[in-house]
């Protein structure tokens, strides 16, 4: 087993590297024939990635000990799901995992857009090779998974706090994301390679970009929903380096997404939106180096490992390729175009831009500072949560009002009148909701209340927007309000189904401030029978009870949860011992209140032998509105993704017009 | 058994090498060496003129609906439309002589300000 698992690793390698060497080739002699066959070799090296996966999840599911991955990640009391997901709990495992996407969602790419890559983009094909063959040296030279030992009679069990329902979804859906932005890129640097800067490569990669991108949106909110109701000490994200390094390049790519409109409609920011790819793939690398490097501690990263120094020279070979493409081929991408008005829409896109690429640099030097300062310095520096949530203010508060503002302005220029008018009726909203806010006490924290009044606005911007199109889609012959409705959103999906994801972005933000703003929790020690009680909530300790199975035991405290002296129910929480990993884990218990919006979240801290608990409460207000936005960001997005059957036919007169052949982009 | 386990990877190993071979040597002995669409740089300049006259009418139509939903008001509509309808008819001028030229005049595309304009 293990030695077919390396010999089709070693395979996966060496058609890389074919790709890679044969696909340059044919991209700077233009053979064609050639260049067919590198995209045959990186498809080939995606079948044989996906059975050398096959083959370590088998070696998981046989308890093959003999395979020290399997044996260091495994136990025979593991439950067969977390068995089967044990493929990416481990560093070796997830390389391979990242492996398997990166291969995988390349195969797709070139062959969805085959004419395109074979035709236009001939550098497509090896830059994806070149990437790829990088990853699969890694998992060949640095970290094996199919590196065999004596086997043990069991193995060391997997770590905890990876013994999760959402360990199963979390990290394929983030390496979806993560890896998918390796295609946008590739085919940005194939169109500055190729001197093919015209509008195709923008279509292929924002489609690829929008993909990937709401992959990692929605896997960084279960990840968050995994801290939040797994970790147990409250919170949902901490801004702990590991999980930044998953939200830069989310914003580098939000940045993209909004930019790229701007260079499809003026034709304008053709440099900025290279150098925003570029950004955005070399964000992804660094997130990958700092995870898996072992450079910081975080709860998220492996140990110390040997493949950092891989990774900074493979980045700074990324960033030193891309700088040097873009800079050669200046001349071809700037354009006469320049923004007509400050107050016009495609400027509220570059100022959406500049403040989310300042939120982006500014995370990553809040998680380089402390490793240069170290490496540099020799001395050991921490920056937390103040750091970062001041920064979530300066640009999060503007970005927040400009997604409100942005919509309801015109493209090209609108003047102060028409502007006016356009933002009266979201305006009058925002204030009404920000003055009702302040009546009801909400004024305690102004960041709080600034973002709720912005968030407001925006809400509305987004309503007026579907409001006013629907009424003129009637007015342009829809017969009814439905029909009209549904015309404005198939007509211009990749707009509306972005109004959608604004919605979203207000729903979370909403959430966001609620939870951490207007929360409130207590600690207290209780013997069964005495109670605690926090903003209204009240919980009296029961006692406790065991639950034993075969991979761990299940300590529960037993709590009865009451509103203002209303029962309920019971609430357990307790902790988990796992057998074989000798590891205690939290299992907090939570408690929705619907009607009041809001979370009661009980952590039991410490169980001593007398019975007593030290028992932790927290109420967090509205927090559920950050998974709901998680639904109506993925709803928003599907909408934005949908095939635009009139950007194809678009797209297929453009090729019949120009040299009479099919369309080169699927 | 043991010859099994130590032979049936190596077959596997060599099945799937050979396949992977196969799949990708077969470009190189099926298809023909087509010339690239859209190399040479007259093409190029042509699909640039074509990507800017989509990118006028796109904008007319944009600014027809803004109109329409009152975020561009009746000044600045008249303001705007006359520039981009020049640069559309520019764009489909500077098209023109690569035309066919057998077209009946009926079937050809309408001009900017006779198209009909709708989002």
């Amino acid at each position: 087993m293990a030695f077919f698992g390396q010999a089709v690793l070693l395979l996966v390698l060496g058609l890389l590297g074919y790709a890679t060497v044969a696909g340059s080739y044919a991209a700077v002699r233009g053979r064609r024939r050639l260049l067919s066959s590198a995209v045959n070799a990186f498809v080939s090296a995606f079948a044989c990635t996906v059975l050398a996966a096959g083959t370590l999840v088998l070696a998981f599911v046989r308890n093959d000990f003999a395979l020290s991955y399997v044996a260091n990640h495994s136990s025979r009391q593991l439950p067969l799901a977390y068995t089967l997901a044990a493929l990416w709990s481990g560093q070796e495992g997830s390389l391979l995992l990242w492996l398997l996407v990166l291969t995988g969602v390349g195969a797709a790419a070139l062959l969805l857009n085959r004419r395109l890559v074979i035709d236009v983009l001939p550098w497509t094909a090896p830059i994806l090779g070149g990437i790829g063959a990088y990853f699969a040296f890694i998992p060949n030279a640095v970290a094996s998974p199919f590196a065999t030992q004596t086997a043990p009679p069991n193995g060391l069990g997997m770590n905890a706090s990876l013994q999760n329902p959402y360990m199963m979804i979390h990290p394929p859906l983030l390496y979806l994301g993560y890896v998918g932005l390796t295609v946008p890129f590739a085919f940005a640097m194939a169109a500055l390679a190729s001197r093919r800067v015209d509008e195709r490569w923008v279509v292929a990669s924002r489609r690829w970009t929008l993909f990937s991108w709401t992959f990692l949106g929605v896997a960084i909110l279960l990840g968050a929903k995994w801290a939040y109701e797994s970790i147990g000490w409250g919170g949902y994200y901490a801004w702990d380096p590991v999980e930044n390094a998953a939200l830069m390049p989310w914003l580098a790519a939000t940045a993209f997404l909004h930019s790229v409109m701007v260079q499809e409609k003026k034709k304008m920011l053709r440099v900025w939106n290279v150098v925003l790819i570029a950004l955005t793939f070399s964000l992804t690398l660094f997130g990958t180096f700092l995870t898996r490097s072992g450079v910081i501690n975080s709860i998220h990263s492996f140990s110390q490992s040997s493949i950092g120094g891989w990774f900074l020279a493979f980045i700074a070979v990324v960033a030193a390729g891309s700088a040097f493409l873009i800079i050669s081929r200046l001349s071809i991408l700037r354009t006469s175009t320049r923004l007509e008005s400050l107050a016009s829409r495609e400027a509220a896109f570059l100022y959406n831009n500049l403040l989310l690429v300042a939120f982006a640099l500014t995370m990553l030097w809040g998680a380089a500072f402390p490793l240069l300062s170290q490496a540099l310095r020799g001395v050991s520096i921490s920056i937390g949560p103040p750091y970062y949530n001041f920064f979530l203010r300066i640009f999060g508060l503007p970005l927040l009002l400009l997604m409100g503002i942005g919509p309801l302005l015109a493209w090209r220029r609108a003047s102060l009148r028409s502007l006016a008018r356009a933002v009266s009726w979201p305006l009058l909203f925002a204030l009404l909701v920000g003055a009702m806010l302040v009546r009801a006490g909400a004024g305690s924290s102004l960041p709080g209340l600034v973002a709720y009044t912005f968030s407001a606005f925006a809400i509305a911007a987004v309503l007026v927007e579907f409001v006013r199109g629907t009424r003129a889609r009637k007015e342009l012959g829809d017969t009814t309000w439905a029909g009209a409705f549904t015309s404005l959103v198939s007509r211009n999906r990749r707009r509306y189904g972005g109004y959608v994801s604004h919605a979203a972005v207000v729903l979370l933000a909403i959430g966001v401030v609620g939870s951490s703003v207007y929360n409130s929790g207590r600690t207290a020690h209780l013997q069964p029978g005495q109670a605690m009680s926090v903003g209204g909530y009240s919980a009296t300790y029961l006692g406790t009870k065991l639950t034993r199975s075969a991979s761990h035991d299940a300590l529960r405290g037993q709590f009865e949860l009451s509103y203002r002296g209303k029962s309920m129910g019971i609430v357990e929480a307790g902790k988990n011992h796992y057998k074989v990993e000798q590891f205690f884990a939290n299992a907090v218990g939570i408690h929705t209140d619907w009607l009041r919006a809001e979370d009661v979240m009980l952590i039991g801290d410490q169980f001593d032998k007398d019975g007593s608990v030290f028992l932790k409460i927290a109420v967090n207000p509205l927090i559920d509105l950050i998974w709901i936005a998680g639904l109506v960001f993925l709803i928003g997005s599907v909408v934005a993704m949908w095939p635009d059957a009139r950007e194809k036919r678009q797209l297929a007169r453009r090729a019949l017009e120009i040299d009479g052949r099919r369309p080169v982009v699927a | 058994m043991m010859v099994a386990l130590i032979v049936l990877p190596v077959i596997l190993t060599a099945a799937v090498t050979i396949a992977a071979m196969l799949y990708v040597a077969s470009p190189l002995v099926r298809e023909s060496e087509l010339p690239r669409a859209s190399s040479a740089d007259g093409l190029a300049r042509r699909l640039e003129l074509v990507e800017e006259r989509d990118r006028a009418l796109a904008a007319l139509k944009e600014l027809e609906f803004d109109h329409r939903t009152g975020k561009v008001s009746d000044r600045d509509y008249r303001e705007q439309v006359g520039p981009l309808r020049r640069r559309a008819a520019e764009t489909l001028r500077a098209l023109e002589p690569a035309a066919k030229p057998d077209r009946p005049a009926g079937s050809r595309r309408a001009t900017p300000s006779r198209a009909k304009v709708r989002s």
